[in-house]
């Protein structure tokens, strides 16, 4: 009935483990009696959870993100105190579930806190930004919305009922096959990579085509800005690799589940093939995941330069070659792992060619910023701190092209690619939340606590991450959970320290949040425009219509918004206004999102009735919407009207004029 | 079908539903497009995944003992003439002739019935024979490539079924049309990619 599982489920193995699920259990009744009690839920059902607004989906995912940095979070500094003490000592946590903390790390902080993070920026912006009214797709985009969060839920849950993978996150057999890991573990991770990959696919088509078909008349695609170009290619890269991880998570779960033998010991099967799998998606997944922030760099030091990006172009055809050679360098993620010299040599010598056009689009910024206003605001501080620290990681980057098999698999790759992806994306996501928050919501973000943030952040990261490299040199395997040489112990503290300082630094931000929710209308933005921009998504009211655009404006060059501020015909009031038809919202996604939940998880258990169920739940979602042919409203001219004449919009003409 | 236009003659500058209608299904073909290249790079996955493996039969049995190519011939044959007929049906829809679209649509369902119900026989011959995808890494890259490949013929032919009852309950209205034209699409890139296994699994295997 209940397939696999029993009462030996719940965590009674380690105390810290009941803590865990405690915490999440009590974390989510909280919000549901808060809810309750504050009487939201109809609120929350009719305008969130089943809206097709591409802002509102945005804000959702990036929501998302943020409650997932503090899970991802809490792990890792979980990890930095158990290697700081275990010197010569068990620490305080057992070994099978240090090895869980750091699966469900990675797996966290790339799933479910840099994809939504990342796309949540994509949903409230690009739109906006191509003089869209909104996406192509907006079921399938509360679709993507719901696989994502499902995805996410497998793998809280999993804190509660039975234990996550311990095969860390990119699951190698041969250890994650059934024979080595027998429990639910690598399972709960299968279907949460599975669920959520195909929301990530569904994503990246459907921005591919909003981008593709409905920019605003007259905008060529030399003259999308930036973060849209990112967008696009990030698109691309998702469409063609996250097949590649979804082939790699079935055909494990294929052995697991029906003892087939792609990737076992002996029987035929052939490990290396998973490795090679699971990094064609890996490699671009890299891009996927930084291309977004760099696009992100480029709007903010724009902006805050006051200056035409430098070099627009070649900004645009690095971030292609990104696109094009991120796809072909996929083998120098194992190249301890035994294939030829020859093959070895060729992907060793493709992987820094990737640093030539990351080298131009670094110097693009630096020649924006050369003599230019520049303001040193807080998405222009992260900008900054993510310059001189990526050019670090970058550079221990190619050394590790060219590095001795030693270097690898120590904490000199941990360092390297945390060095990768905390600048080069996290900081990037955190520019974007600062810079487009006050377009999602009317206001400002508070810009003091934003900078102790920020300060938090970057030091936290040098003292967190520089002493792994030392540790790496020194020949420290990653993933240790205890360890009998001293002479590490005193770099382990540090790191210790570091993850410390990121602690103010996610406690600030949420302070900022706080402080300037209570400060909203000394904060609040009453021209729409607060950073004086120069794309479109500041043409629009903040925070926008439904429609975004009562009036889709014609493009006739970069930096559309800045052309109109100059010409003067920026916010002028249309002689007329018009109907506009916006789709209806939608039930069916947050319901096919739930459904995918019990599919998932009566899958992980083998309780098949309930996967049926769960299944055909799906079907039905899908089934109720494919027929639907009309479901959109009518909003009329004058309802439009009437929410026009709402917007200020005398302050955002004389900003124009003085700049 | 991405051109069927329809025109009620309203003030232009308002939004009208005809506009988006058109609009809509263009951009619905070209999503589907990008659906059906993410689609194919997980078959080419799969048929790399094969070619790596068509040596790992783990002393059980290989290609050669496996495949017969009467069988295979005539599941090709059902296959292409499905993809022929799924033609006609289009051929009918862009003459919005309603009921001789339901019978191609219906003739092509029974070719593609055909093809699954020969390639669920061949798969239970195999695992009763003591070949099931458990036996080696080449049996389980075989089952799951071909697998693959007739689950998406299977879901195009419980699509089929849906469409048809559409067709028959409302006709021939652009919307439906365009659903067909989607369906067209992934019922002929199933058939290119039949070709591929036949090519990659099956001569080699054979010959």
């Amino acid at each position: 009935m209940l397939g696999k599982l029993t009462i030996d489920a719940l965590p009674f193995y380690s105390g810290i483990a009941i803590g865990g699920a405690l915490i999440t259990v009590f974390g989510a009744l909280g919000v549901v009696a808060l809810i309750t009690w504050l009487g939201q839920w109809r609120y929350l059902w009719a305008e969130w959870l089943t809206s097709l607004d591409h802002k509102k989906i945005g804000i959702m995912y990036v929501t998302l993100a943020l409650i997932m940095i503090v899970r991802g979070f809490i792990d890792a500094m979980m990890m930095r105190t158990q290697q700081a003490v275990a010197l010569e000592s068990d620490g305080y946590l057992p070994p099978d579930h240090f090895d869980q903390i750091f699966t469900s790390h990675a797996t966290i902080m790339i799933f479910f806190v840099a994809m939504p993070f990342l796309v949540g920026l994509f949903n409230v912006v690009v739109p906006q930004q191509i003089g869209a009214r909104g996406m192509a797709f907006p079921f399938m985009n509360s679709v993507s919305l719901w696989l994502t969060a499902s995805g996410a839920a497998l793998v809280m849950i999993s804190l509660v009922i039975g234990k996550f993978s311990t095969a860390g996150w990119s699951a190698y057999p041969p250890y994650s096959e059934a024979q080595f890991s027998p429990g639910v573990g690598v399972d709960y991770w299968i279907w949460a990579i599975i669920v959520s990959g195909v929301g990530s696919m569904l994503t990246g088509i459907n921005f591919l085509v909003t981008i593709v078909k409905r920019r605003a008349p007259g905008m060529r695609l030399m003259m999308m800005p930036l973060f849209t170009w990112t967008a696009l290619c990030t698109s691309i890269l998702i469409v063609f690799a996250f097949p590649a991880l979804t082939v790699a998570a079935a055909l494990l779960g294929l052995d697991r589940y029906l003892g087939m033998h792609f990737f076992t010991d002996g029987d035929g099967g052939n490990k290396m093939n998973y490795i090679n799998l699971f990094w064609i998606w890996g490699h671009p997944e890299v891009y996927i995941l930084i291309l977004p922030a760099f696009g992100i760099y480029s709007e903010v030091v724009a902006t805050f330069s006051g200056k035409r990006l430098f070099g627009y172009k070649w900004l645009v055809y690095a971030t292609v070659v990104i696109t094009v050679l991120s796809l072909g360098v996929w083998l120098h993620h194992f190249l301890t792992l035994g294939a030829s010299p020859d093959v070895n040599a060729f992907f060793g010598r493709m992987a820094p060619l990737i640093s030539v056009p990351t080298g131009v689009t670094i110097f693009d910024w630096l020649f924006t910023m050369y003599r230019g206003r520049v303001q040193f605001s807080v998405p222009m501080l992260f900008t900054l701190g993510f310059i001189v620290t990526f050019v670090i990681g970058g550079m221990a980057g190619v050394l590790l092209a060219v590095a001795p098999d030693l270097m690898h698999n120590t904490t000199f790759l941990v360092a390297h690619f945390h060095n990768i992806m905390i600048p080069g994306a996290l900081f990037g996501y955190f520019a974007g939340y600062q810079y487009w928050f006050p377009k999602a919501f009317g206001f400002r973000l508070e810009e003091k606590w934003g900078r102790r943030a920020f300060w938090a952040w970057i030091v936290g990261f040098y003292l967190a991450f520089m002493p792994l490299y030392v540790l790496g040199s020194m020949g420290m395997p990653q993933r240790l959970e205890r360890y009998y040489v001293a002479s590490w112990q005193p770099y382990l503290i540090v790191a210790e320290l570091g993850a410390l300082f990121i602690l103010c630094g996610i406690t600030f931000l949420a302070i900022q949040l706080a402080v300037s929710i209570r400060d909203r209308a000394a904060l609040a933005v009453s021209t729409g425009d607060p950073w004086n921009g120069r794309t479109l998504e500041w043409a629009t009211a903040s925070p926008p219509a439904a429609y975004n655009f009562a009036v889709v404006p014609h493009v006739h060059g970069i930096d559309a918004w800045w052309a109109m501020k100059q010409a003067g015909t920026a916010g002028h009031r249309p002689a007329r206004f018009h109907d506009i038809i916006m789709a209806d919202d939608s039930s069916a996604g947050v319901l096919l999102g739930a459904m995918s939940f019990v599919f998932a998880f009566a899958m992980i258990w083998q309780i098949w009735w309930l996967a049926a169920v769960g299944g055909l739940g799906m079907f039905a979602a899908v089934l109720s919407r494919t027929f639907r042919d009309h479901a959109e409203h009518r909003i009329p001219a004058r309802e439009v009207e009437a929410i026009e004449n709402r917007r200020t919009m005398a302050p955002a003409l004389a900003l124009g004029a003085a700049t | 079908m991405t051109n069927a236009v329809i025109t009620n003659g309203q003030d232009k500058d308002n939004d009208n539903e005809a506009e988006e209608a058109e609009r809509a299904i263009d951009e619905k073909a070209y999503g589907f497009w990008i659906y059906l290249m993410s689609d194919a790079i997980i078959f080419a996955l799969l048929l790399a995944t094969f070619v790596v493996m068509s040596h790992n039969t783990a002393d059980g049995p290989g290609g050669h003992t496996l495949f017969r190519l009467p069988n295979t011939f005539a599941e090709t044959m059902l296959l292409l003439a499905s993809s022929t007929t799924f033609g006609f049906a289009s051929v009918a829809i862009a003459a919005g002739q309603r009921w001789r679209t339901l019978s191609w649509l219906s003739v092509t369902f029974l070719l593609g019935l055909g093809f699954v119900a020969m390639k669920i026989s061949e798969f239970y011959g195999m695992t009763v024979a003591g070949a099931g995808p458990w036996r080696s890494g080449f049996l389980s890259a075989y089952f799951t490539l071909v697998g693959t490949h007739s689950t998406h013929v299977s879901v195009g032919l419980v699509w089929i079924v849906l469409l048809g009852c559409e067709v028959a309950l409302r006709g021939l209205n652009p919307f439906v049309a365009s659903r067909l034209f989607r369906l067209g699409l992934f019922w002929h890139f199933l058939d290119i990619v039949w070709i591929s296994i036949f090519s990659v699994v099956y001569l080699p295997g054979i010959l």
